[in-house]
C-alpha cells in the first residue's frame, strides 16, 4: 500500500457496467514528509474517503477485493482514511 | 487507473484469438491538468470512445476483468469517458 492524498473527483457518465455506483477518486502518492511522489492515479473509493484527506491505497489485481464477489475493473483502491502517521 | 487522451486507433489483422473484433486505441496518459505525461500506451476499448476524447484506463491483471475480456491478453483497457476531474490543488 501507499499513502496518498485526495486530490480531486473523477466524472465518467460512461463507463464499464462492474463500475457503475462506485466513486472515482484522483489520488497524488506521497511520501511520509507529504512531498508528492509520483504520477497522479485514479482509484475507486472503498471506504468514504473525500478531498483532502490522507488515505492509503492498493495497486493491483487486489484493488477489486474490497467489493468482492463484484470484479469491478479496477487496478487502484483507497483501503483506508489515515488519521496520522509518526516516523521514528 | 489512469487518465488518457485517445490519439489514435490501431489495426491488426493477425492477432490473439479472443482480440478478435475488439477495438484497439492508441492512448497517452495526462496529468490532472490536462497535460500529456508519459508514454504511449495501446489499450482494448471496451465503451465505445473515440479520437479525442479522455479516458479512464485500467491496466494490469485487472484490465482482464472489464467486461468480455476475462481471458484476454490485454493489459490495459479503456473502462470510461471521462466527462470533468474536479481537482482541488496538486503539490509537485
Amino acid at each position: 500500500m501507499q499513502l496518498a492524498l485526495v486530490v480531486g473527483n473523477v466524472v465518467a457518465p460512461v463507463k464499464d457496467a462492474n463500475l457503475d455506483g462506485h466513486k472515482l477518486l484522483m489520488l497524488q502518492p506521497i511520501a511520509p514528509d507529504r512531498t508528492a511522489v509520483g504520477r497522479t492515479v485514479v482509484a475507486l473509493d472503498a471506504v468514504g474517503a473525500g478531498v483532502g484527506e490522507h488515505v492509503f491505497f492498493v495497486r493491483g489485481r487486489e484493488a477489486t477485493f474490497p467489493f468482492l464477489p463484484g470484479e469491478p475493473p479496477a487496478d487502484a483502491c483507497v483501503v483506508g482514511i489515515v488519521d496520522h502517521w509518526d516516523l521514528e | 487507473m489512469i487518465l488518457a487522451k485517445v490519439v489514435g486507433t490501431v489495426v491488426a489483422t493477425r492477432k490473439d484469438e479472443r482480440l478478435v473484433a475488439s477495438k484497439l486505441l492508441v492512448a497517452r496518459p495526462l496529468d490532472p491538468s490536462g497535460v500529456p505525461d508519459g508514454n504511449y500506451l495501446v489499450a482494448v476499448d471496451t465503451v465505445d470512445a473515440g479520437v479525442g476524447e479522455t479516458v479512464l484506463i485500467v491496466s494490469g491483471s485487472s484490465a482482464r476483468m472489464a467486461q468480455g475480456f476475462k481471458d484476454a491478453p490485454i493489459d490495459a483497457a479503456i473502462i470510461g469517458i471521462i466527462d470533468h476531474v474536479d481537482v482541488e490543488k496538486v503539490q509537485k
